[in-house]
């Protein structure tokens, strides 16, 4: 049976197998069951395919989705296209990294702990933080344990979001928090694209506030007046990111007096795949560590003396500390961190700054063309590399028209912010060529 | 016994990155500029982060050395109790790679992703199916996700029902996450204990499910390996208080095509498909932990939901009372691919048969070692079993000692001093994957192990001596923590 290649037993060994175990037939290994509780039927799934069959199939489904370079999608929202390097992908693919555990046995697993370590770390610089954890599962789940990190810090019961947050990760923070007796208050932007601030003087019991920068307006947040704003309130500063690339030009979280970093980490050397598996980033100040949520990997030494590394503060986590741990996490997203630290290594601190220079000068480059066009930027803020256009009325037609021309021109805004009717988020990185800006202008102004 | 498996072999020194990079390096080929430089607002320009400059042969090298530090599947036997660590088919990896799948951009307009819509419609069925539940969310992006996301359904029906209850049971044999789920919406976890044959009994339960009592939370099998045989009375008695029963299918390897987790009286159950859906575990993610719910609990399920309209798929927001969502998309849909690939290479028959070869090589090895090494509980078990070091007291040897000799003999080792009723746990799971050879040789290597613990003890206490490191001075690691270079 073409079903079998990954089970190696011959009907010989089943035959001795059961034998030693003194029972007659692979049914009756499942004889102590109570019959009650048995499946009568079979599965009712499709039955087996062959390699050559799946690989069929699947090429099929994947050949039912639109891509690059067949098409041009100017998106971003939370998912980048960036180019990866050959290195990166095939390093990836060690299969020493991917079917190994989570390091419980360090003597076993010093490949993935140093390589989680050398994250952490690299991940702190980037984001000027004095610690950084192993990883959560997304930019969204990174948010919500950091909003309930900040109120185990803080000891306080309410909590400010900005709306300029993107949208999916604050949906996330409110199922986390549904069941809890905290509160979330929301921060309107201004019309320059920025948090609103002004409602924080009436909030007396603020515990965190999460501000996204850039953000999901494509806007620099202005974070040194929000830290100063914060000055004698207890609160924690959490500074949330989709686009970390952004950081190898514009001051990271910790110079602007962040105390948590977290977002999503999909743009170092992640593939978006639909949205997942993704990399959520968390980093926070030092002081904080015994309340961070998630794994992390220490320096140690062995027996002679060697440097290596283990997990450790193990009493913040569920596996010691059961209900009362920092979080639930117990599998993370090693693999998607060991593609992060890979893809900063690789690109080092030279190329990191030069990438990231030269995603916001097409993105630069491509505002002012459209502007030149006739089209109007709403938000005057600073950006990375996507940034808000509002279209004529009825340009959901020209919209649909690119589509058939296969070009996605950004994503319409007014299904998160009913406000910004024919406002479109357009997102463009290294893998446009100047060719393809150039024709979308000239498309969307005939 | 044969030659044992471990050897040494010359493996290479390797620092830490940034102590080889050399400013003037680069291991990235810069796109081409193609637009002119514009100006920035100098207020808010940074230095760039402080990372080493490499070369690509600098970078590859570092990750082969680092990778030739781990143990892993593909290099041998990994009988992780409750983790189970079975073969990932490499046929998996070239699926969830298709272009068409790993460029998608998950806000692609839906007519524009059909591919990856369907595909997901798909597993949800399969999965529904394998476990007899109604319906299936692929949400969570881990187990302990998945339980989280069943601890907010509990919370979102109780509430329906007009109050949302503040206890939960756990057993003793539970994982560390299942407390710590129940916690973070707000349960307080009152734990049962499990009986002398190692399973829960319905009286003990009876005892403490009160009608502030949200439910219980089940492994089924359990932690000790044990088909929880009282299962349907206990799920009765929790139904009657009306709370709701939580499954945790971490261990699901062991019952494909033999149990249906519905008729059980489960309301939610839990998949890792890291696990029993061969999907590899990436040195600790990323995983999925889809979850499956009775009718009852479907309204509640996170959105979006896959809908199938006239055959087109959608991604649909239209269900009023569901919890909201868990992740910023659709949840891991890379392991998805894998988890479905895995389904249809294996078909029905080929799903029972990994659940009968998982349970007859975890019941191979238990009858082996029986009398080698203590078997706390002796009954006929799933697909682990769990002994203990008891025998081994007398030689000062400990389950430590035990498993980190069985490194030198080429394996790793198995999940240790879990569950907590054991002291001293040494808990199996070898999986399907692994042939009689290997698992005879494992049987074999833990014999002369506990032959060398009675005539050489310090053979064990000295123990590995064949990796890359000796034993990790973990107490000085948290006393001091060191958790960036």
């Amino acid at each position: 049976m073409t079903s079998m290649r990954y089970l190696p037993h011959t009907p010989e060994d089943i035959a001795a197998m059961l034998k030693a175990v003194g029972i007659d037939s692979l049914e009756g290994l499942f004889g102590h069951i109570p019959e009650d509780c048995r499946r009568k039927e079979a599965l009712n799934i499709p039955e087996s395919l062959t390699e050559w069959e799946l690989n069929d199939h699947i090429d099929t489904l994947a050949g039912n989705m639109a891509v690059s370079p067949e098409y041009k999608v100017f998106m971003g929202a939370g998912s980048y296209e960036h180019y990866v390097p050959s290195a990166v992908s095939f390093l990836l693919g060690r299969s020493e990294f991917v079917t190994a555990y989570t390091p419980y046995q360090p003597e076993m697993s010093q490949g993935t702990l140093q390589a989680i370590y050398e994250y952490q770390t690299l991940t702190s610089r980037l984001l000027g933080m004095e610690v950084a954890n192993a990883s959560q599962y997304d930019g969204a789940s990174a948010l919500a344990e950091a909003m309930l990190m900040a109120i185990r810090v803080s000891r306080k019961k309410t909590v400010a979001v900005s709306r300029a947050v993107h949208p999916l990760y604050r949906r996330v923070l409110e199922t986390y928090l549904k069941p809890t007796d905290l509160e979330i208050r929301e921060l309107p932007y201004l019309s320059d694209g920025t948090t609103d601030l002004s409602p924080l003087k009436d909030m007396d019991d603020l515990g965190g506030l999460a501000v996204q920068s850039p953000n999901f307006l494509g806007c620099m947040e202005n974070l040194a007046d929000i830290k100063q704003t914060l000055q004698n309130k207890k609160a924690l500063l959490v500074v949330c990111f989709s686009e970390p690339l952004a950081y190898g030009l514009y001051k990271n979280p910790g110079q602007c007096g962040a105390d948590i970093a977290c977002g999503e980490g999909q743009s170092l050397g992640i593939p978006r795949s639909f949205g997942g598996p993704a990399l959520g980033m968390f980093a926070s100040k030092m002081k904080y560590v015994r309340n961070m949520p998630g794994r992390l990997v220490g320096q140690t030494v062995d027996l002679d003396g060697k440097r290596g590394h283990v997990l450790t503060l193990a009493t913040r986590e569920q596996h010691i500390r059961r209900e009362k741990a920092t979080s639930n996490i117990c599998t993370n997203h090693s693999l998607c961190a060991l593609a992060a630290v890979m893809y900063m290594a690789t690109l080092g601190g030279s190329g990191f700054k030069e990438l990231a220079r030269l995603n916001y000068d097409k993105s630069e480059y491509f505002k002012a063309a459209i502007k030149q066009a006739g089209f109007k930027l709403p938000f005057s803020r600073a950006t990375f590399n996507e940034f808000v256009v509002e279209f004529p009325a009825g340009f959901k037609k020209t919209y649909q028209r690119l589509l058939k021309k296969k070009i996605i021109a950004g994503f319409p805004l007014d299904g998160f912010y009913p406000e910004l009717k024919n406002h479109y988020l357009l997102c463009v990185t290294e893998t446009m060529h100047k060719e393809d800006l150039d024709n979308l202008v000239q498309e969307i102004s005939s | 016994m044969k030659e044992t498996l471990g050897t040494t072999g010359l493996v290479f020194n390797e620092p830490l990155l940034w102590e080889k990079g050399k400013k003037g390096r680069s291991g990235f080929s810069l796109p081409r500029r193609d637009v002119e430089k514009h100006a920035i607002d100098e207020k808010l320009e940074g230095d760039g982060p402080d990372f080493p400059d490499l070369s690509e042969v600098d970078i590859v090298r570092h990750y082969t050395r680092l990778s030739q530090w781990n143990f892993s599947v593909d290099s041998g036997m990994y009988p992780l109790g409750s983790c189970t660590m079975k073969y990932n088919p490499k046929t998996n990896e070239r699926q969830s790679a298709q272009p068409g799948f790993a460029l998608a951009h998950p806000l692609l307009p839906r007519r524009l992703s059909q591919g990856v819509l369907k595909l997901m419609f798909e597993l949800e069925q399969y999965l529904t199916e394998i476990t007899g539940m109604d319906a299936t969310t692929l949400q969570p992006a881990a187990g302990a996700h998945g339980e989280l996301t069943g601890m907010l359904l509990f919370y979102a029906y109780h509430k329906s029902k007009g109050t949302p209850r503040s206890k939960i049971i756990v057993p003793d044999t539970a994982h560390g996450t299942n407390p710590a789920s129940a916690s973070l919406c707000g349960y307080r976890s009152i734990l049962v204990k499990s009986n002398e044959r190692g399973v829960l009994s319905p009286q003990a339960v009876a005892e403490i499910m009160d009608e502030d009592t949200a439910g219980i939370m089940v492994t089924n099998p359990n932690t000790l390996g044990l088909f929880e045989e009282n299962i349907k009375a206990v799920s009765d008695i929790v139904h009657a208080r009306g709370g709701l029963v939580y499954g945790d299918g971490a261990n699901m390897n062991a019952i494909m095509g033999i149990v249906n987790m519905g008729d059980l009286g489960i309301d939610v159950l839990h998949l890792n498909l890291h696990k029993t859906f061969s999907s590899p575990h990436g040195g600790g993610g990323p995983g999925a932990g889809p979850v499956c719910v009775r009718k009852h609990l479907e309204p509640f399920l996170p959105v979006p939901r896959v809908v199938n309209k006239n055959g087109k798929y959608e991604l649909s927001e239209d269900f009023p009372d569901s919890i909201g969502k868990l992740h910023a998309f659709y949840g891991n849909v890379g392991v998805m691919i894998r988890a479905y690939s895995y389904i249809l290479s294996m078909g029905p028959a080929g799903l029972k048969k990994v659940s009968q070869l998982a349970v007859l090589n975890a019941a191979y090895i238990k009858d082996n070692l029986k009398g080698t090494f203590h078997l706390p509980y002796d009954r006929p078990c799933m697909h682990e079993c769990v002994f203990s070091d008891k025998l081994q007291e007398p030689y000062k040897v400990t389950t430590l000692d035990i498993v980190k000799r069985l490194m030198d003999y080429g394996f790793h080792p198995p999940t240790i001093y879990f569950p907590l009723v054991v002291s001293g746990a040494i808990m199996i799971e070898p999986t399907e994957t692994e042939s009689k050879e290997d698992i005879d040789l494992f049987i074999e290597s833990l014999k002369a192990i506990a032959k060398e613990a009675q005539d050489q003890p310090e053979l064990l206490h000295a123990a590995p001596r064949k990796t890359k490191r000796r034993r990790l001075d973990e107490t000085s690691a948290a006393r001091k923590p060191c958790l960036s270079g």
